[in-house]
């Protein structure tokens, strides 16, 4: 059998890097991208440096997808960033940044894997929500506002590309080590932990674990879902 | 180029067909109505077309374009129409992307 062809997006660190990592150990052909380059290469993985909301970059990127593997099974769409911050201090321009990369560029980035994956009526999409949305979380107002959209659109689309034999569905970590959660201060992070049914920080695995059942052919009947994890 | 992008238009059309097993019934040319009263295709079928039609166009002439971007969709007579005004627009599209349009 071909090695199935999954893309994921935002992989020169935290959760995008261990995914990319773990799926090309699976046997798929990964390419994955960022908006600088990645200081690690493996076989089998393909980088390509852009921005998530660059629509002529991104359709681009799909081109070579589409001439290189003949098609795409899985996208996972990870790439995103928050901002920890009162709104009365949150500025417009990370209104826009974290709007941009984390709705804006879902969006584009299922809107073309769906058209490649239409053709062989198969595929599936996966987006990263949060924990933060259900838990209403203070001083990341933007950054929740952002994944409520994505899991919005997690929904809609999963109505809308049913038909192609497309599943649309998302996992919401609980904070993990990451780049993301360096800035929150600790005792803002135990305090969100304790929320959790099980109270630990995440780890890629949790994350990778609900992915890899979502991507399985015998999930074809499970979409428009979203897993929170640590039974928040 | 036009006459291209006819030609292309019915040779998507009927792939599409085939793959689901239909019959054309009418012999398709610019004049075909393609979506609105009278079209051939649902709303399902017109997105199917465009996004076979965009990955052809891509093949064919090494151009990507989006033929369904805002101007497509505000235009008041739709370039969706008919099979000859779904080419022409692609046309300008794509004399657009190459910077002489």
């Amino acid at each position: 059998m071909d090695s199935p062809v999954t893309l994921i997006t935002g992989t020169s660190k935290g959760i995008g890097e261990h995914l990319a990592k773990h799926y090309v150990r699976s046997g798929h052909r990964v390419i994955g991208c960022s908006r600088s380059d990645v200081e690690w290469s493996l076989d089998g993985y393909d980088h390509y440096v852009v921005h998530v909301t660059d629509e002529k970059a991104v359709k681009a990127v799909f081109s070579e997808v589409r001439r290189k593997f003949g098609g795409l099974d899985h996208l996972v769409n990870n790439a995103g960033i928050a901002s920890m911050n009162h709104s009365l201090l949150t500025p417009m321009s990370t209104v826009e940044d974290v709007l941009g990369t984390n709705v804006a560029g879902t969006f584009l980035f299922s809107r073309e894997a769906a058209k490649l994956m239409k053709s062989r009526s198969f595929g599936r999409i996966v987006n990263l929500t949060t924990v933060a949305v259900p838990l209403k979380l203070e001083g990341e107002a933007i950054y929740v506002a952002s994944k409520a959209a994505v899991l919005s659109l997690t929904h809609v689309m999963a109505r809308e590309f049913a038909e192609f034999g497309i599943t649309v569905n998302a996992v919401g970590p609980v904070p993990i080590a990451t780049d993301l959660i360096r800035s929150v201060p600790e005792e803002k992070i135990d305090r969100l932990v304790e929320r959790q049914a099980i109270p630990r920080l995440g780890r890629f695995e949790d994350v990778a674990n609900v992915i890899d059942f979502y991507l399985k052919k015998e999930s074809e009947f499970v979409t428009g879902q979203n897993l929170y994890l640590g039974g928040v | 180029m036009e006459n291209d992008l006819v030609s292309l238009i019915v040779e998507t059309l009927e792939e599409l067909q085939e793959q689901e097993d239909t019959t054309i019934l009418v012999a398709l040319d610019a004049e075909t109505s393609l979506f609105g009263r009278k079209g051939m295709l649902d709303s399902l079928g017109l997105v199917t077309l465009i996004v076979a039609l965009e990955q052809k166009i891509e093949d064919k002439f090494g151009t990507p374009v989006a033929l369904a971007d805002e101007k497509a969709l505000s235009q008041l007579k739709s370039p969706f129409r008919t099979i000859g005004s779904l080419a022409e627009y692609a046309v300008g599209l794509l004399q657009e992307a190459n910077g002489d349009g």
